[in-house]
């Protein structure tokens, strides 16, 4: 879980709990393995009160094992009165309320390098995806790289094919999709890897082209269009971009480095995104009270403050958000309404949308070499699918 | 004498204990456990062991195993045999061997870092690349303008091989506009000038310019103020399929060819010399060449291992034999050939045969050298082993199977190796 400047800003909120309730809050980050660590201690009979998870599956699975305690009647009304039916949702599980969303990310964003975009003489942000390929041409013209693709990592081209498919087939679609309803052999598939097709198989606009591409990591991606001079102008990912680039680079977010949403593919620009969700474990009257502090506007006000934080509470007034980058990600957050869908390979076992050199990561790096084999590429993924999700 | 058979039992109970619960549990388990499906409950039969000789990612695994096995044990004790020969009479040899056995000390996953960087495509990152590329950069001379290209609506089309022609025939008296983009107007030559439109004199003419200035605006296809000239492009006038007249391009970018020197259907070409990419180096990582990159990564790691062990199977070859060859006539080749070698023998076979278990199971290098895109070609048994049980698939009924197969190729080769060490210790 958080660690760092995020387990940092999560003290204060948790001091500001203990502050109101008189009560004692230890907060222990479990690392990557959160479901491991945490199914260890459930079984070990030591639950901790409250836990936060990253994945809607594992929250899914702990909640078909009765390890999860509803979030109790104030949590539920704190829910009602700020957070969208989605996210709610989101936190649901056979009809039960287990969990409250405390933060979101929002991985449908297109981050660009505004002195590449001076150069280029563009002024206008791209809306539609016609406008981002035209605007990818003039920056590749103007002699810098056009959009970095961090194809060495798996996961950054399932969230470029997410965004793409969510606003072009739209949410049902994309449902129907995550739960493998539909196949990937469907023409709605076959559209939205033709339209991926039309970045990816130009070697103008892609970093390095292909090849290029597939040996760039994620954090590399997002370096190199913010080095000096830039070996690309855009490149897309979610909001934990922004930590990247302070980390890695002398670029500073909101004047070297903007961000503009997803370009609509369809008719709405998608909002593909993830967070984490808080449950209870033990039917504690503590357990109850922190949920309904973190569905609180409060809480969310105390981080947002903090920089670093997106909440998916509706209610929170924006202007709580440090800089205007920070408030143009959480804007378009809110502003999908119900219409945000939660990141698809997340969903998906583990095998087809999680894992190094298989599955859906490694046939879309596939695609990436060879965008003209769409119909190849829908075999492939199928074929995967169906042996992961086991009901070919 | 004898001892009390139950003493005998008392005393041996502490090892069996130990061996049954550690090694021979877990080997019999492993064996029950593939003939069950994912989730352990469902008796599949062979079926575990079908899909492994079916699915063509573990197909993949057993061909780059083999690869391993006869190669990697051959290289690594080839190399040793040869550090070990060469520094045993050289004053220096202990440093030498020193050194080489080094790598010994990294554990697998620091080599497979460090590995990583070596063959690093970056010729500024991977030290692989950069000799490859400063190599190669010494006999062939970079080109002036690489990565510059037309407009895809303007009067240059791509005429293959990475040239660039017009696609009408040039007309004496009205200038060309060759327009290019696509590069970062700080990569210009120094001598660059803002472009002019060529005059209009009695010969071919025209203007080769970097049609984007910074900021943007001006008209496409149209020598605008404040557009750079590109200077030293090599010009061509093509007529039916023969380069019939050259020139190059001055400071502003114009260029002309003598009046008569072009007929009438030449059109002009700019050839592929003036773009030509930066030379990238070798693709290490890359499909075809990975299995071979992490081979050379772990001979860098084991080629000291063997050379320490033929090194001290060297000092107990006696030298009267060697030298009784020398007064016989032999040369220095025939000598470790037909002396040295036959003696080492049973070193060698040793560390091979070590160094075959061990390659057998080799698993933390590639895990770690081989990047996303290429893992499934660099695939070996033991890494799908783990990728199907723990690795995503979570399927253990195909990873006990991938284990068991693993089990049966290592057991001819212990065999062979207990039974070697039993003759030894009768002799």
């Amino acid at each position: 879980m958080w660690t760092g400047a995020e387990q940092e800003s999560f003290t204060k909120v948790l001091d500001e709990f203990e502050k109101r309730t008189g009560a004692e809050v230890t907060f222990v980050p479990t690392g990557d393995s959160a479901s491991t660590a945490l199914g260890t201690k459930i079984e070990g009979g030591e639950p901790p009160d409250v836990a936060f998870l990253a994945q809607v599956g594992v929250m899914h699975q702990f909640a078909e094992k009765g390890w999860l305690k509803p979030v109790g009647d104030e949590a539920t009304a704190q829910l009602e009165k700020n957070y969208g039916k989605g996210w709610r949702e989101l936190g649901a599980y056979g009809g039960k309320q287990y969990g409250v969303y405390f933060k979101a990310a929002n991985k449908s964003l297109i981050w660009y390098n505004t002195a590449a975009f001076e150069t280029a003489g563009v002024t206008d942000e791209p809306k539609t995806w016609k406008e981002f390929l035209e605007t990818a041409q003039t920056v590749s013209d103007s002699g810098t790289p056009a959009v970095s693709v961090g194809g060495a990592d798996g996961w950054t081209l399932t969230d470029w094919f997410e965004n793409v498919y969510l606003s072009q087939a739209g949410p049902e679609k994309y449902d129907q999709l995550a739960a493998h309803e539909i196949k990937w052999t469907d023409p709605s598939v076959k559209k939205a890897l033709t339209t991926l097709g039309e970045l990816f198989g130009k070697k103008d606009l892609v970093a390095g082209g292909a090849s290029g591409a597939l040996q760039t990591e994620f954090p590399k991606s997002v370096s190199q269009a913010f080095a000096e001079p830039p070996a690309a102008g855009m490149v897309f990912e979610g909001d934990f971009v922004a930590g990247v680039i302070a980390a890695d680079t002398k670029a500073k977010v909101g004047e070297d480095a903007k961000v503009f949403p997803f370009p609509a593919v369809g008719a709405d620009s998608p909002v593909v995104s993830g967070g984490d969700v808080a449950v209870a474990l033990k039917d504690s009257e503590g357990a109850r009270a922190m949920l309904t502090f973190l569905a609180s506007t409060d809480a969310a006000r105390i981080w947002a403050e903090q920089g670093g934080f997106v909440s998916p509470n509706k209610a929170l007034d924006t202007g709580a958000y440090p800089d205007d980058v920070t408030r143009g990600i959480a804007e378009a957050l809110i502003a999908a309404g119900d219409d945000f869908r939660f990141d698809m390979s997340d969903q998906a076992p583990a095998a087809f949308g999680g894992t190094k050199g298989a599955g859906e990561w490694k046939r879309l790096q596939d695609f990436l070499k060879n965008p003209d084999d769409v119909a190849g590429a829908q075999r492939a993924l199928e074929a995967d699918a169906a042996k992961a999700y086991g009901n070919g | 004498m004898g001892t009390p058979r139950r003493l005998a039992v008392l005393f041996l109970m502490p090892a069996l204990v130990l061996l049954g619960a550690l090694v021979v549990y877990p080997i019999g388990y492993t064996l029950v456990r593939s003939l069950f499906d994912a989730g352990g409950s469902e008796f599949v039969g062979l079926g575990n062991y079908a899909e492994v000789f079916t699915d063509p990612d573990i197909l993949v695994a057993v061909r780059n195993n083999a690869i391993w096995v006869a190669v990697a044990p051959t290289v690594a004790t080839a190399l040793g045999l040869v550090f070990a020969v060469l520094t045993e009479r050289i004053s220096w040899g202990t440093a030498f061997k020193l050194v080489v056995f080094m790598p010994m000390a990294i554990s697998m996953l620091a080599a497979g870092i460090i590995f990583r960087l070596v063959y690093e495509q970056d010729p500024d990152k991977g030290i692989a690349n950069a000799v490859v590329v400063g190599v190669h950069d010494t006999f062939a001379e970079a080109s002036a303008y690489p990565g510059a290209r037309p407009r895809p609506d303007g009067v240059l089309k791509p005429s293959g091989d990475g040239a660039f022609t017009a696609a009408s025939p040039a007309r004496p008296g009205s200038p060309a506009d060759l327009a290019l983009v696509g590069l970062p107007a700080a990569q210009l030559p120094e001598d660059a000038r803002d472009a002019a439109r060529a005059p209009a004199g009695d010969g071919v003419s025209g203007t080769v310019w970097l049609d984007f200035k910074p900021g943007g605006g001006g008209e496409p296809g149209v020598v605008d103020p404040g557009e750079k000239g590109l200077p030293g492009m090599k010009v061509e006038a093509v007529s039916g399929g023969k380069v019939v007249a050259e020139a190059t391009t001055a400071a502003d970018g114009t260029f002309s060819f003598p009046a008569g020197s072009t007929p009438r259907d030449a059109v002009l070409r700019l050839p592929a010399s003036n773009f030509t990419e930066q030379y990238a180096g070798v693709d290490w990582l890359g499909p075809t060449l990975v299995t071979p990159s992490i081979i050379g990564s772990y001979v860098w790691m084991w080629a000291g291992f063997a050379m320490v062990l033929i090194a001290a199977g060297l000092a107990g070859v006696p030298r009267e034999l060697l030298e009784a060859a020398r007064v016989d006539g032999a040369n220095e080749w025939q000598v470790f050939r037909r002396v040295t070698v036959p003696l080492l023998a049973p070193v060698l076979v040793v560390v091979f045969v070590t160094l075959m278990i061990n390659v057998l199971k080799i698993f933390d290098l590639i895990y770690i050298i081989a990047p996303g895109p290429t893992q499934a070609d660099a695939n070996v048994l033991a890494l799908q082993l783990y990728l199907s049980s723990f690795g995503g698939g979570n399927d253990q009924g195909v990873g006990s199977a991938i284990g068991t197969l693993l089990l049966l190729l290592v057991l001819p080769v212990m065999f062979f190796n207990v039974r070697r060490i039993r003759r030894e210790g009768r002799r």
